[in-house]
């Protein structure tokens, strides 16, 4: 088990490197430098001096793969991510102050994603083709076909219009009022909880029907085992094991939905901070970001792949 | 005799499909008595399991239904109790040991948790208390070293071992009737019959009835005390295995018997198959259902459905023909 844990763990380098390669160079082929965005932000007439000046004590005129190789040296050796090229504040502290938010959001959504996903697509399957399972299965057609942005510009503009409720620009910490706080996440986390319930709730489904038909549930219903727990010992447990690859994969487009909620919702997240960081082309944010979403989205698959272990009595690492 | 445990009346089950009701089983009584061991014989699809899924009311609704009939066991009707009621049958008065110890037992629960699950749900027993008992049920099913075994999982056991822990499965709140349905199929020809023997003398220690379905006439000739062949959802001939076996009287049981290789024969001989495939049992023809593959068949046969009349003691056939002549 360790040391599948340790080369698993391995195993996550050249991913990481590859995928810091990749956006390291990408987002610099997005037009519009950074250097020119700042300049024409003060408003600074662009003489060439000024512009190498710049350019130098960011770095930047360097060639970019000594760029890239500078940074990754200071990642390697000293666990530095960099500096912003916009306001000189270390990218690892800018990210460490806003995991709070993001960690909340993406929690809560993934659990109102599971909480609805697994009960609605456990009673489609037990009650299959019953008026409930039908409903169920539209909303969930529903919650893939309308996008969550969508949902969630709904939700900003039509209370407010409507009785003029708007939800908190200003966040309000967990510490000083817990309740404040839960309510403020709680829409974004419904409207990304529900849009990623839809996928899980369907696989649920498809896989309870599938458990429901095996030789063993028609062996626990023999043995005068009540529907409840025909269904969660003997059923659930089985149906669960895809259900958690699903989830596993799910992790990136939740990564990717909580950018555009804390947008929409000014939730000030590392969501907020990469888009922020894309539209300023602050190359070294961005790079740092990634490097840090790539890690926890590898980490929680590993997580996951351990998982199996637990769930699959078939699937022992050694 | 002893005391009646099972008695079966006119009992009808069918299935709804595209092609209308398929009769499953289609008017089928008999009687089960206390300690004795029932053979139901027939090939695939001639009604045998869905009997035995009736009696425990395991039918899938949809698309099956039991349309009429009695199950009267230990004196109340089955088909009249409740949902709640029936659960407190299953497993507790009436086990069944299943066909495919390959997929019948569940690879996310432990063998032993499995074993002892009916203590935990008619006794009230803990999840230790039970797999205390379920550790001796193992034991007295036969698997070495039980202790350790009892926590294993079901993809750890073999064929042989999962049977038994089946077999063990359904003894643990020592039940009125054990129906084994095909209980060594999947299984080695030597493990057969060990695990039949171990069935039978189990079952004798709890002086509890077992109904073994099985298609393998050999089994029946073995283990049976009372045998019923089945035939297209009807009993066609029912006796004593001895009646069976020394006195057939149903062209089906015959052709049965003559399908079956016999290590005395010569081996050059061939072996007699019966001819065609058993009915469409959406579509019976009308008469005897055997008839159109009975190489017996008189004109009577296509026009009246023929009763199990008595031909002698308990031996009973639903034949119009005399065989013997």
């Amino acid at each position: 088990m360790r040391t599948y844990i340790i080369k698993r763990v391995l195993a996550l380098i050249p991913t990481l490197i590859f995928a810091t390669l990749i956006v390291f160079f990408l987002i610099r082929m997005i037009p519009g430098h950074v250097i020119d965005l700042m300049l024409s932000q003060q408003d600074i007439s662009a003489d060439k001096v000024t512009r190498q000046k710049i350019e130098h004590e960011l770095g930047l005129d360097a060639p970019v793969h000594i760029q890239y190789l500078r940074w990754v040296s200071g990642v390697v050796l000293r666990g530095d991510l960099g500096r912003s090229l916009w306001r000189q504040t270390e990218v690892w502290k800018d990210i460490k102050t806003r995991i709070p938010v993001t960690a909340e959001l993406a929690l809560m959504s993934l659990m109102i994603s599971l909480l609805v996903a697994i009960p609605v697509g456990v009673y489609a399957a037990v009650r299959q083709d019953t008026m409930l399972d039908y409903i169920g299965r539209t909303v969930s057609i529903l919650g893939i076909a309308v996008p969550y942005f969508w949902l969630g510009t709904l939700v900003m503009i039509y209370p407010a219009l409507w009785w003029g409720w708007s939800p908190s620009v200003e966040l309000i910490p967990f510490r000083e009022n817990p309740l404040g706080n839960i309510k403020m996440f709680l829409v974004p986390a419904v409207i990304l909880g529900l849009f990623m319930s839809a996928v899980t709730m369907r696989m649920t489904r498809a896989m309870m029907l599938e458990v429901l038909r095996h030789d063993y549930i028609r062996t626990a219903w023999a043995k005068g085992a009540p529907e409840k727990i025909v269904i969660i010992r003997h059923a659930l447990k089985n149906a669960l094991i895809p259900v958690v690859t699903l989830v596993g994969i799910q992790v990136p487009t939740l990564v990717g939905g909580t950018i555009v909620i804390e947008q929409i919702f000014s939730l000030p997240g590392i969501g907020l901070l990469m888009y922020d960081a894309v539209l300023q082309r602050d190359y070294s944010v961005i790079s740092g970001l990634m490097l840090f979403i790539g890690l926890i989205v590898l980490l929680i698959n590993l997580l996951v792949d351990l998982s199996y272990g637990w769930i699959d009595p078939k699937v022992r690492y050694k | 005799m002893s005391e009646k445990l099972l008695e079966i009346r006119d009992l009808h089950t069918y299935f709804w499909t595209e092609n209308g009701w398929v009769k499953a089983v289609n008017g089928v009584s008999f009687d089960l008595w206390k300690g004795e061991t029932l053979g139901i014989v027939g090939e695939s699809g001639c009604g045998k399991s869905v009997t035995a899924l009736s009696i425990l009311r395991l039918i899938p609704n949809p698309p099956g239904r039991i349309l009429k009939g009695e199950i009267i066991f230990e004196g109340r009707d089955l088909l009249q109790l409740s949902d709640e009621e029936m659960l407190r049958v299953r497993g507790n008065r009436i086990s069944m040991v299943f066909q495919e110890p390959m997929t019948s037992l569940n690879p996310v629960l432990t063998v032993g948790r499995q074993v002892g699950e009916p203590l935990e749900l008619h006794r009230g027993a803990s999840i230790k208390g039970a797999l205390r008992v379920a550790i001796e049920l193992l034991k007295k099913t036969r698997i070495p070293a039980a202790e350790n075994r009892a926590t294993d999982y079901p993809h750890q056991f073999s064929g042989g071992m999962r049977q038994r822990a089946m077999i063990a499965m359904g003894l643990g709140c020592e039940p009125g009737l054990i129906i084994a349905d095909e209980p060594t199929t999947a299984l080695d020809v030597t493990v057969q019959a060990q695990l039949l023997d171990l069935m039978k003398s189990l079952t004798r220690d709890l002086s509890a009835s077992l109904m073994i379905i099985t298609h393998n006439l050999g089994v029946v000739a073995r283990y049976a005390d009372r045998v019923n062949v089945m035939y297209a959802g009807k009993i066609v001939e029912t006796g004593t295995a001895h009646d069976i076996y020394e006195d057939t009287r149903h062209p089906y049981t015959l052709g049965l018997m003559a399908s079956v290789p016999k290590i005395d024969q010569d081996v050059k001989a061939k072996l007699v198959p019966i001819e065609g495939q058993p009915p469409d049992l959406a579509h019976l023809p009308e008469g005897c259902s055997f008839y159109p593959r009975c190489t017996f068949a008189v004109e009577k046969c296509s026009k009246e459905v023929p009763p199990l009349e008595t031909v002698g003691g308990i031996h009973q056939k639903a034949c119009w023909i005399d065989v013997r002549k």
